[in-house]
Protein backbone atom coordinates (compact mmCIF):
# COMPACT_ATOMS: atom_id res chain seq x y z
CA UNK A 1 0.00 0.00 0.00
CA UNK A 2 1.81 3.13 -1.08
CA UNK A 3 0.50 6.58 -1.68
CA UNK A 4 2.89 7.60 -4.40
CA UNK A 5 0.33 9.27 -6.60
CA UNK A 6 1.71 12.72 -7.40
CA UNK A 7 -1.05 15.27 -7.81
CA UNK A 8 -0.32 17.76 -10.58
CA UNK A 9 -0.04 21.49 -9.87
CA UNK A 10 -2.75 22.06 -12.48
CA UNK A 11 -5.23 20.11 -10.39
CA UNK A 12 -4.22 22.03 -7.26
CA UNK A 13 -4.79 25.37 -9.01
CA UNK A 14 -8.10 24.09 -10.34
CA UNK A 15 -9.24 23.11 -6.86
CA UNK A 16 -8.11 26.50 -5.55
CA UNK A 17 -10.21 28.20 -8.25
CA UNK A 18 -13.22 26.10 -7.26
CA UNK A 19 -12.68 27.07 -3.61
CA UNK A 20 -12.59 30.75 -4.59
CA UNK A 21 -15.85 30.40 -6.53
CA UNK A 22 -17.46 28.70 -3.53
CA UNK A 23 -16.24 31.45 -1.19
CA UNK A 24 -17.75 34.08 -3.46
CA UNK A 25 -20.99 32.07 -3.67
CA UNK A 26 -21.29 31.70 0.06
CA UNK A 27 -20.95 35.46 0.63
CA UNK A 28 -23.40 36.20 -2.21
CA UNK A 29 -25.94 33.71 -0.89
CA UNK A 30 -25.68 35.21 2.60
CA UNK A 31 -26.76 38.59 1.25
CA UNK A 32 -30.01 37.17 -0.16
CA UNK A 33 -32.91 36.35 2.13
CA UNK A 34 -33.37 32.67 1.30
CA UNK A 35 -35.30 32.04 4.51
CA UNK A 36 -38.42 33.49 2.88
CA UNK A 37 -38.56 30.46 0.56
CA UNK A 38 -37.79 27.83 3.14
CA UNK A 39 -37.15 28.32 6.83
CA UNK A 40 -33.44 27.94 7.56
CA UNK A 41 -32.42 27.82 3.88
CA UNK A 42 -29.61 30.37 4.39
CA UNK A 43 -27.79 28.25 6.97
CA UNK A 44 -28.40 25.07 4.97
CA UNK A 45 -26.86 26.63 1.85
CA UNK A 46 -23.94 28.01 3.89
CA UNK A 47 -23.20 24.61 5.45
CA UNK A 48 -23.58 22.71 2.16
CA UNK A 49 -21.07 25.05 0.50
CA UNK A 50 -18.68 24.85 3.47
CA UNK A 51 -18.90 21.04 3.52
CA UNK A 52 -18.21 20.94 -0.21
CA UNK A 53 -15.17 23.21 0.23
CA UNK A 54 -13.88 21.09 3.10
CA UNK A 55 -14.35 17.94 0.99
CA UNK A 56 -12.25 19.45 -1.81
CA UNK A 57 -9.48 20.23 0.68
CA UNK A 58 -9.60 16.73 2.24
CA UNK A 59 -9.80 14.86 -1.07
CA UNK A 60 -7.22 16.80 -3.08
CA UNK A 61 -5.02 19.03 -0.92
CA UNK A 62 -4.77 16.38 1.80
CA UNK A 63 -4.65 13.55 -0.76
CA UNK A 64 -7.68 11.87 0.81
CA UNK A 65 -8.73 10.55 -2.57
CA UNK A 66 -5.35 8.87 -3.07
CA UNK A 67 -4.92 7.54 0.45
CA UNK A 68 -5.04 3.99 1.77
CA UNK A 69 -8.45 2.66 2.79
CA UNK A 70 -7.25 2.64 6.40
CA UNK A 71 -6.67 6.41 6.24
CA UNK A 72 -10.02 6.99 4.57
CA UNK A 73 -11.68 5.06 7.40
CA UNK A 74 -10.06 7.38 9.95
CA UNK A 75 -11.36 10.40 8.01
CA UNK A 76 -14.88 8.99 7.91
CA UNK A 77 -14.72 8.20 11.63
CA UNK A 78 -13.84 11.78 12.53
CA UNK A 79 -16.85 13.08 10.57
CA UNK A 80 -19.09 10.43 12.10
CA UNK A 81 -18.05 11.15 15.68
CA UNK A 82 -18.51 14.88 15.17
CA UNK A 83 -21.94 14.21 13.69
CA UNK A 84 -23.13 12.11 16.60
CA UNK A 85 -21.82 14.64 19.12
CA UNK A 86 -23.77 17.43 17.41
CA UNK A 87 -26.86 15.33 16.73
CA UNK A 88 -27.15 13.65 20.13
CA UNK A 89 -26.46 16.82 22.10
CA UNK A 90 -28.96 18.89 20.13
CA UNK A 91 -31.63 16.19 20.37
CA UNK A 92 -31.20 16.29 24.14
CA UNK A 93 -31.72 20.02 24.28
CA UNK A 94 -34.64 20.25 21.90
CA UNK A 95 -36.48 17.40 23.62
CA UNK A 96 -36.50 19.25 26.94
CA UNK A 97 -40.01 20.43 27.79
CA UNK A 98 -38.61 23.19 30.01
CA UNK A 99 -36.79 26.51 29.38
CA UNK B 1 16.88 4.92 18.26
CA UNK B 2 18.44 2.82 15.51
CA UNK B 3 18.36 4.71 12.27
CA UNK B 4 19.74 4.36 8.73
CA UNK B 5 19.56 7.75 7.02
CA UNK B 6 15.94 8.84 7.36
CA UNK B 7 14.63 5.29 8.01
CA UNK B 8 14.05 4.47 11.67
CA UNK B 9 14.86 0.92 12.80
CA UNK B 10 11.36 -0.23 13.70
CA UNK B 11 10.19 0.17 10.09
CA UNK B 12 11.05 -2.22 7.27
CA UNK B 13 10.65 0.29 4.44
CA UNK B 14 10.44 4.07 3.91
CA UNK B 15 6.91 3.50 2.65
CA UNK B 16 5.83 1.81 5.87
CA UNK B 17 7.41 4.66 7.85
CA UNK B 18 5.55 7.25 5.81
CA UNK B 19 2.24 5.34 6.16
CA UNK B 20 2.71 5.21 9.93
CA UNK B 21 3.41 8.93 10.13
CA UNK B 22 0.35 9.62 8.00
CA UNK B 23 -1.91 7.43 10.14
CA UNK B 24 -0.61 9.14 13.28
CA UNK B 25 -1.27 12.58 11.87
CA UNK B 26 -4.78 11.69 10.67
CA UNK B 27 -5.68 10.20 14.06
CA UNK B 28 -4.37 13.38 15.72
CA UNK B 29 -6.49 15.45 13.32
CA UNK B 30 -9.49 13.35 14.35
CA UNK B 31 -8.91 14.45 17.95
CA UNK B 32 -8.66 18.03 16.68
CA UNK B 33 -12.02 17.70 14.89
CA UNK B 34 -13.59 16.83 18.23
CA UNK B 35 -11.57 19.51 20.04
CA UNK B 36 -12.95 22.26 17.82
CA UNK B 37 -16.19 20.29 17.57
CA UNK B 38 -16.99 21.00 21.21
CA UNK B 39 -17.08 24.71 20.49
CA UNK B 40 -19.02 24.21 17.30
CA UNK B 41 -21.54 22.36 19.47
CA UNK B 42 -21.71 25.28 21.90
CA UNK B 43 -22.16 27.62 18.98
CA UNK B 44 -24.96 25.48 17.51
CA UNK B 45 -26.88 25.43 20.78
CA UNK B 46 -26.49 29.13 21.54
CA UNK B 47 -27.23 30.33 18.04
CA UNK B 48 -30.40 28.25 17.86
CA UNK B 49 -31.47 29.70 21.21
CA UNK B 50 -30.77 33.35 20.37
CA UNK B 51 -30.96 33.62 16.57
CA UNK B 52 -31.76 37.34 16.30
CA UNK B 53 -29.06 38.60 18.63
CA UNK B 54 -26.53 36.28 17.01
CA UNK B 55 -27.52 37.76 13.66
CA UNK B 56 -27.10 41.29 14.97
CA UNK B 57 -23.74 40.51 16.54
CA UNK B 58 -22.55 38.79 13.37
CA UNK B 59 -23.37 41.89 11.33
CA UNK B 60 -21.08 43.93 13.57
CA UNK B 61 -17.92 42.03 12.67
CA UNK B 62 -15.88 43.00 9.63
CA UNK B 63 -17.03 40.91 6.66
CA UNK B 64 -14.48 42.40 4.24
CA UNK B 65 -11.57 41.43 6.47
CA UNK B 66 -13.10 38.00 7.12
CA UNK B 67 -13.58 37.29 3.42
CA UNK B 68 -10.08 38.58 2.62
CA UNK B 69 -8.64 36.29 5.28
CA UNK B 70 -10.57 33.34 3.84
CA UNK B 71 -8.98 33.93 0.43
CA UNK B 72 -5.53 34.32 2.04
CA UNK B 73 -5.83 31.13 4.07
CA UNK B 74 -7.11 29.00 1.20
CA UNK B 75 -4.25 30.48 -0.86
CA UNK B 76 -1.83 29.34 1.82
CA UNK B 77 -3.26 25.83 1.51
CA UNK B 78 -2.51 25.97 -2.20
CA UNK B 79 1.09 27.02 -1.60
CA UNK B 80 1.44 24.32 1.08
CA UNK B 81 0.16 21.65 -1.33
CA UNK B 82 2.56 23.00 -3.95
CA UNK B 83 5.51 22.60 -1.59
CA UNK B 84 4.57 18.93 -1.09
CA UNK B 85 4.42 18.54 -4.87
CA UNK B 86 7.79 20.27 -5.31
CA UNK B 87 9.34 17.85 -2.81
CA UNK B 88 7.81 14.83 -4.57
CA UNK B 89 9.43 15.86 -7.86
CA UNK B 90 12.73 16.74 -6.25
CA UNK B 91 12.65 20.49 -6.87
CA UNK B 92 14.31 21.48 -3.61
CA UNK B 93 14.43 25.24 -4.14
CA UNK B 94 10.72 25.32 -4.97
CA UNK B 95 9.98 23.46 -1.74
CA UNK B 96 11.61 26.25 0.25
CA UNK B 97 9.93 28.94 -1.86
CA UNK B 98 6.43 27.52 -1.42
CA UNK B 99 6.97 26.98 2.30
CA UNK B 100 8.05 30.62 2.67
CA UNK B 101 4.98 31.75 0.69
CA UNK B 102 2.77 29.67 2.98
CA UNK B 103 4.36 31.29 6.03
CA UNK B 104 3.87 34.77 4.56
CA UNK B 105 0.20 34.13 3.79
CA UNK B 106 -0.35 32.64 7.24
CA UNK B 107 1.27 35.69 8.81
CA UNK B 108 -0.94 38.01 6.78
CA UNK B 109 -3.94 36.08 8.11
CA UNK B 110 -2.76 36.54 11.70
CA UNK B 111 -2.04 40.23 11.12
CA UNK B 112 -5.56 40.81 9.79
CA UNK B 113 -6.96 38.89 12.77
CA UNK B 114 -5.06 41.29 15.01
CA UNK B 115 -6.67 44.24 13.24
CA UNK B 116 -10.09 42.64 13.67
CA UNK B 117 -9.52 42.00 17.37
CA UNK B 118 -8.44 45.61 17.81
CA UNK B 119 -11.64 46.78 16.11
CA UNK B 120 -13.67 44.69 18.54
CA UNK B 121 -11.72 46.07 21.50
CA UNK B 122 -12.38 49.65 20.42
CA UNK B 123 -16.11 48.93 19.98
CA UNK B 124 -16.39 47.39 23.47
CA UNK B 125 -17.26 43.97 22.06
CA UNK B 126 -14.69 42.04 24.07
CA UNK B 127 -16.45 40.01 26.80
CA UNK B 128 -15.24 40.87 30.26
CA UNK B 129 -13.50 44.08 29.13
CA UNK B 130 -16.22 46.72 29.70
CA UNK B 131 -18.43 44.88 27.25
CA UNK B 132 -21.28 46.92 25.85
CA UNK B 133 -23.04 45.79 22.69
CA UNK B 134 -26.15 47.94 22.73
CA UNK B 135 -25.94 50.56 25.47
CA UNK B 136 -29.69 51.20 25.61
CA UNK B 137 -30.81 47.59 25.35
CA UNK B 138 -31.81 45.13 28.08
CA UNK B 139 -29.37 43.21 30.26
CA UNK B 140 -30.52 40.02 28.52
CA UNK B 141 -29.75 41.38 25.04
CA UNK B 142 -26.25 42.36 26.06
CA UNK B 143 -25.75 39.04 27.82
CA UNK B 144 -26.81 37.09 24.73
CA UNK B 145 -24.61 39.25 22.52
CA UNK B 146 -21.76 38.51 24.90
CA UNK B 147 -22.37 34.81 24.18
CA UNK B 148 -21.72 35.40 20.49
CA UNK B 149 -18.56 37.37 21.13
CA UNK B 150 -17.29 34.84 23.67
CA UNK B 151 -17.66 32.20 20.99
CA UNK B 152 -16.13 34.50 18.38
CA UNK B 153 -12.99 35.09 20.44
CA UNK B 154 -12.73 31.53 21.77
CA UNK B 155 -13.13 29.90 18.36
CA UNK B 156 -11.04 32.29 16.27
CA UNK B 157 -8.56 32.52 19.15
CA UNK B 158 -8.10 28.75 19.32
CA UNK B 159 -7.82 28.76 15.54
CA UNK B 160 -5.18 31.51 15.70
CA UNK B 161 -3.20 29.51 18.28
CA UNK B 162 -3.23 26.62 15.83
CA UNK B 163 -2.01 28.96 13.09
CA UNK B 164 0.84 30.15 15.31
CA UNK B 165 1.87 26.55 16.00
CA UNK B 166 1.65 25.94 12.24
CA UNK B 167 3.85 28.97 11.61
CA UNK B 168 6.42 27.57 14.02
CA UNK B 169 6.33 24.23 12.18
CA UNK B 170 6.76 26.06 8.86
CA UNK B 171 9.81 27.91 10.19
CA UNK B 172 11.34 24.56 11.16
CA UNK B 173 10.44 23.08 7.77
CA UNK B 174 11.99 26.05 5.95
CA UNK B 175 15.19 25.59 7.91
CA UNK B 176 15.33 21.87 7.08
CA UNK B 177 14.37 22.48 3.48
CA UNK B 178 17.21 24.96 3.05
CA UNK B 179 19.55 22.19 4.21
CA UNK B 180 18.26 20.15 1.26
CA UNK B 181 16.72 17.51 3.48
CA UNK B 182 13.52 16.92 1.50
CA UNK B 183 13.68 14.75 -1.60
CA UNK B 184 11.38 12.66 -3.75
CA UNK B 185 12.24 9.69 -1.51
CA UNK B 186 11.79 11.48 1.81
CA UNK B 187 9.46 14.45 2.32
CA UNK B 188 7.22 13.12 5.09
CA UNK B 189 7.62 16.15 7.41
CA UNK B 190 6.42 18.47 4.63
CA UNK B 191 3.46 16.21 3.96
CA UNK B 192 2.53 15.93 7.63
CA UNK B 193 2.75 19.67 8.35
CA UNK B 194 0.70 20.04 5.18
CA UNK B 195 -2.06 17.83 6.60
CA UNK B 196 -2.07 19.91 9.79
CA UNK B 197 -2.14 23.16 7.85
CA UNK B 198 -5.01 22.03 5.61
CA UNK B 199 -6.97 21.00 8.68
CA UNK B 200 -6.59 24.48 10.18
CA UNK B 201 -7.83 25.82 6.85
CA UNK B 202 -10.89 23.55 7.00
CA UNK B 203 -11.75 24.84 10.48
CA UNK B 204 -11.72 28.38 9.08
CA UNK B 205 -13.83 27.29 6.09
CA UNK B 206 -16.57 26.54 8.63
CA UNK B 207 -15.83 29.42 11.02
CA UNK B 208 -16.18 32.05 8.30
CA UNK B 209 -19.84 31.46 7.34
CA UNK B 210 -20.87 30.58 10.89
CA UNK B 211 -19.43 33.73 12.47
CA UNK B 212 -19.45 36.32 9.67
CA UNK B 213 -22.48 35.38 7.57
CA UNK B 214 -25.29 34.70 10.03
CA UNK B 215 -27.76 37.35 8.94
CA UNK B 216 -26.37 39.59 6.24
CA UNK B 217 -29.59 40.21 4.33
Amino acid sequence: MSEHHIVSPKLYVGIFAALMVCTFLTVAAAKVDLNQYFSGLNIIVALVIATFKASLVVLFFMHGKYSAKRTQLVIICSVFWLAIMLFMTMSDYISRPWS
Amino acid sequence: MHRTGELFGQFETMDQQRESASLGMWVFLTTEVLFFGGMFMTYTLNRSTYPEIFGEASRSINLTLGAFNTVVLIGSSLTMAMSVWAASVGKKQLVTMFLILTLILGSIFLGVKGIEYHEKFVEHHVPGLNFSFEPGASVATNAHAQLFFSLYFAMTGLHAVHMIVGAGLLIWLIKESMRGRFTAEYNTPVEMVGLYWHFVDIVWIFLFPLLYLIDRH
